[in-house]
């Protein structure tokens, strides 16, 4: 039996004392509960972190939006300043799971979610990611729902969450605190690539907590949406997946961010190709030339070389509806 | 009564929980079992090492080959059932997930925990998964008439092509689960099964003991869809393990293994050819269907179920062949033979009707057959033709625009796409009884099943129709070996199975109430001759007069008896020799769906569906299951499909997230009518069945409509994403 050692935290400080290699953070559950049954994640430690005071919405001080790691998907899709400032994060949340796990997941646990490589979870298979070096049952399996960019051959796991797209296009701070004291990274640096390392999915070291994910003022005039693809039309994972915040002034564009899901090992983001957009009029063929620049170092499996051209039409039909005349 | 639209009587029980399904059972002193399966799909057990899983707390035993006491073959006349070798008995590895121990403790959570330390050893083989299916041996010849051959080499427009539909899995929300217990004599099992005589019989042979010493009970089902109409080897380790601890033991399927041991719909690769006339006459049909099995069954999809008889062609020839796999055994699944089948026949007519510039519906109006040309005998009640005209009324269908693309709303284009579908009409042998009390309620007794689609309602119905009394006042006992045999729940064919044994039975049990009034002292009609007292309304009176009629109630307590009671039994239809009418359920179905090349995001908008399956009992719960069966048909087109690693053989997308299923808000606006014409020739009220015919002819209608939207034609079913996105 995998036993482990479960505590209630009361405070940051509680929990970040009883942290340390091999403890988890449990909030919602709804990634890590479920890898425990499946003896994906066998954590020594278990820290409940559902008391801590980490769940409040509001007002970043430097302005913007603070969202707690612990507030709830549902509460953040619905929060009146998400709604009005940020509806492109309201949005993708919407888009993911289903209600219930959304009642339950929150904000930090959805930025640490798991890849739903089908190897990944199935503890007979081989998966670098789960077991370092054991190998890649994906490359040469089924990985029609898997990465066809930032892979290795070490692994083509693709990052699962919608959140996290929406998060990088709006280009969100994570607060992490640890025993070392607090930092703030920027969600573009936050995720790493698989490379040699897969089971290596975050720069957050052992024992530290996300606290927080804060937001920049919104643009002003800025237009967005998050356009999520798949097979059917609710409680699945993407296919291909884009977040778009664009700044449109008579018919050209000022700022644009892009990010990309369900086609990448993190949430896809090319500077490059906002900056073919930024300054320049508004035309499909430009959509289809930054479409190209994101999706540049493509790595197709057979079974997901589909994913090229659907991750193309995601993005140039999002660039479509964000730059739409209303 | 009958026709009402009543809600389900057994629907408050499941709503408030109260229903208690297999694993909701707890019985005293029972032990918990979890099964360990095969982690490869080919080759033998090397060593079974059992040591560290019996060190953990609370763990009772380990069974495996050698120790879990002696289990037999069943007979072929046992019963049915798609793995006949009992788990353990033989070393090798036929398939992933095959069951190779069984752990039993005091607790689920250390049984998990020590199945997780049960270490296997394998000589691994390599498994045969292909995809691709090539008959392993010679074909059967299904059904033959005329010269196809020569018929289609001589017509001027003809249709060759290969179709093929993926193994799919049941997935009903229940997993198998299994309570067994026993008493040093007879076992008592509750086991998730449409069929627990079937199974009672085939479990008695497998564990060596007569009949009478197993009883099988399931009260609710959490749907089964046939997946759990045979049973399964985790039935056969509970018996197994509770005979050999002498304590209950409870085994739950995981839902990963209900991708593994317990059946799926085979994969199928048919080949469909068929000729006709310029003016759309079918002059040939040639169906040569195969299907995966399992390394040790023989089983048949039965791919040809509808094609010999349901158009209108002298040449024709049906064929089945098999081909093995590394694969658990498949299983019948809903509508299995007709609704894979139909896929390929109906799908070949769609691009018969486009080679021809023909409509489709005129097209099979045209070749509507004035009888069974198979068997060469008349319909007994078939009104297919009405299903196309009116399905085409209510769907619009005249608005169509033939031209792939032709038809848009609000940026979306639209393709209309139809198919017919057929599904067998029989009636299982059946038993019941009925008892009228003496405080006016009745009950009936079956040993068939309700199975989530409203058997336990339409008992109640058929006993208060012939007898009067309210429905709410009949007690229906089913599921449960105790009471007189009664049908599997299987082939959409209980509610006309049980319509001779019901009413014979409630017609003797009226009979013997009808007797008490005339016979004894305070009997109410002391002297009347018993054939002038007529029961009807719940009361017995002269069969000349309404005036003076008493509640029956009342005559069985004069006479101081507590209940009367009536038997019936009713020998099946299904497999009859020679028939002589062909009994069958039509329908058509019409299809709209939406395509948005630019996010090449297909979704199906509305279906529009006419059933011809005999008299509907219950309009509510006949639709439900229609309903339930189209969502289900959406499924089936365009997502569901079990992957089979390449590799190990493993089914690889094994839970509800990597398993595409259709969900609420993937379900179309559906337009249900019933023709409700009775169906005498199948039995007295003319009802045949509704649990199938929904599913059949749905995936053939949506790649018909997908077509006419896109341009692609998808003969290999799912019709996911990748198969749209480059255009035809």
């Amino acid at each position: 039996m995998n036993f482990f050692s479960f505590s209630r935290a009361a405070s940051v400080a509680d929990a970040l004392r009883d942290a340390g290699a091999g403890a988890k953070f449990v909030a919602g559950g709804t990634t890590l509960v479920d890898l425990m049954k499946l003896d994906v994640e066998t954590p020594a430690v278990v820290i409940d972190i559902n008391r801590l005071p980490l769940a409040e919405v509001g007002p970043a001080p430097e302005g913007g939006l603070r969202i707690g790691a612990l507030a709830r998907n549902s509460d953040v899709a619905h929060h009146p300043a998400v709604v009005r400032d940020y509806p492109v994060l309201a949005e993708a949340l919407l888009s993911g799971a289903s209600a219930q796990l959304r009642n339950m997941a929150t904000t930090g646990g959805n930025l640490v979610q798991r890849t739903r490589c089908v190897y990944f979870r199935d503890t007979a298979s081989a998966c670098n990611k789960r077991v370092p070096g054991s190998g890649c049952a994906a490359i040469g399996g089924y990985n029609r729902n898997l990465a066809i960019v930032g892979t290795s051959e070490h692994c083509i796991a693709s990052h699962p969450s919608d959140q996290n797209v929406a998060l990088t296009a709006l280009e969100a701070t994570v607060q992490i605190t640890g025993a070392r004291g607090d930092r703030s990274v920027p969600i573009g640096e936050f995720y790493l690539l698989p490379g040699d390392t897969p089971e290596r999915e975050t720069v957050l070291e052992p024992g530290e907590m996300i606290t927080s994910v804060t937001l920049p003022p919104p643009a002003p005039g800025a237009r967005s949406t998050y356009l999520k693809l798949r097979d059917r039309a609710s409680y699945e994972f993407a296919l291909a997946s884009a977040a778009v915040v664009a700044t449109v002034t008579n018919g050209t564009l000022e700022r644009v961010r892009i990010a990309m899901g369900g086609i990448g090992t993190k949430p896809w983001r090319n500077r490059d190709a906002e900056l073919a957009l930024e300054g320049k009029r508004v035309s499909a063929e430009r959509f289809a030339a930054a479409a190209q620049i994101i999706l540049s170092g493509v790595k197709p499996q057979p079974g997901n070389a589909f994913k090229v051209e659907l991750g193309k039409r995601c993005l140039v039909h999002a660039l479509k509806l964000v730059t739409a005349e209303a | 009564m009958l026709g009402q639209a009543l809600p389900r009587i057994d629907g408050p029980y499941k709503v408030s929980g109260a229903a208690k399904y297999t694993s909701d059972r707890r019985v005293e002193n029972m032990a918990y079992a979890v099964a360990v399966g095969s982690t490869v799909a080919a080759g033998r057990i090397a060593r079974l090492d059992v040591s560290k899983a019996l060190e953990v707390a609370g763990v009772i035993e380990v069974f495996g080959r050698g120790n879990i006491g002696k289990l037999y073959k069943p007979s072929p006349e046992a019963g049915m059932f798609d793995e006949a070798r009992p788990p353990f008995a033989d070393d090798a590895i036929r398939y992933y997930g095959q069951y190779v121990a069984l752990v039993v403790a005091e607790t689920f959570e250390a049984a998990t925990a020590a199945a997780g330390l049960v270490e296997v050893s394998y000589r691994e083989a390599e498994p045969n998964v292909a995809l691709d299916l090539a008959p392993d041996d010679e074909p059967n010849e299904v059904s033959q008439r005329g010269d196809p051959a020569a018929a289609f080499d001589a017509a001027p427009v003809k249709i060759d092509q290969n179709y093929v539909t993926p193994a799919e899995t049941h997935n009903p929300i229940e997993l198998h689960a299994t309570v067994a217990i026993y008493d040093g004599e007879r076992f008592t099992i509750y086991e998730t099964t449409q069929a627990v005589t079937n199974t009672r019989n085939v479990l008695s042979e497998i564990l060596g003991v007569p009949r009478e010493k197993v009883r099988i009970i399931m009260k609710f089902l959490g749907s089964g869809f046939g997946g759990k109409l045979w049973p399964w080897t985790h039935g056969t380790l509970a018996a197994a393990a509770a005979r050999s601890l002498g304590r209950p033991v409870k085994l739950v399927v995981t839902r990963k293994q209900m991708f593994e041991a317990v059946g799926h719909r085979a994969r199928t690769q048919q080949r469909v050819r068929m000729s006709a006339e310029r003016d759309g006459t079918l002059t040939s049909l040639q169906h040569d269907a195969v299907n995966a099995a399992g390394m040790l069954d023989e089983y048949d999809e039965n791919c040809g179920e509808a094609t010999p008889y349901f158009y209108g062609t002298d040449n024709l020839r049906v064929t089945a062949a098999q081909t093995r796999r590394n694969i658990g055994s498949p299983t019948a699944m809903r509508g299995p033979g007709a609704v894979p089948g139909l896929f390929a026949t109906e799908s070949a007519y769609d691009e018969l009707a486009l080679a021809l510039g023909m409509d489709p519906v005129a097209l099979r109006l045209h070749n509507e057959p004035a009888q069974d040309q198979d068997l060469a005998i008349p319909f007994s009640s078939r009104h297919y033709t009405e299903c196309l005209t009116l399905g085409a009324e209510r769907f619009g269908w005249s608005q169509r625009t033939p031209e792939v693309g032709s038809m848009r709303r609000d940026g979306t284009i639209l393709g209309w796409g139809m198919a017919g579908c057929s599904w067998i009409a029989a009636r299982f042998g059946a038993e019941a009884r009925v008892e009228l009390h003496a405080d006016g309620s009745a009950r009936v007794l079956t040993g068939t099943q309700d199975i989530g689609t409203g058997t336990y309602t339409i008992l109640a119905q058929y006993v208060a129709d012939a007898t009067g009394i309210p429905v709410e006042r009949v007690v229906v006992e089913i599921g449960d070996t105790d009471l007189p045999p009664g049908p599997i729940s299987g082939g959409s064919m209980v509610t006309a199975s049980m319509v001779p044994a019901v009413l014979e039975a409630v017609r003797k049990a009226m009979k013997s109430a009808v007797g008490l009034a005339a016979k004894g002292d305070a009997a109410p009609f002391k002297g009347v001759p018993a054939d002038q007292l007529v029961f009807a309304d719940g009361r017995i009176g002269r069969k000349d007069s309404t005036a003076g009629a008493v509640p029956f109630a009342d005559i069985l307590q004069a006479a101081s008896v507590a209940f009367v009671s009536g038997s019936g039994k009713a020998e099946g239809s299904f497999g009859q020799e020679h028939p002589k009418y062909s009994l069958h359920s039509y329908g058509a179905q019409f299809i709209e769906v939406g395509w948005q090349p630019e996010i090449a995001r297909l979704r199906v908008h509305r279906i529009v569906t006419v059933v011809d399956a005999g008299r509907i009992i219950n309009p509510r719960m006949a639709r439900n299951q229609i309903e339930g069966a189209l969502v289900m048909g959406v499924g089936m087109a365009l997502f569901e499909e079990a992957h089979y690693d390449p590799r190990s053989g493993a089914p690889i997308n094994s839970n509800l997230a990597d398993y595409v299923m259709a969900t609420h808000a993937d379900a179309p606006h559906m337009d249900v009518t019933f023709l409700d014409y009775p169906d005498t020739k199948l039995n007295e009220l003319g009802v045949r069945g509704v649990g199938e015919i929904g599913l059949a002819g749905v995936a053939p209608a949506i790649t018909a409509a997908v077509y006419h939207a896109t341009g692609a034609r998808v003969r290999v079913l799912p019709v996911t994403i990748e198969k749209l996105l480059l255009g035809p």
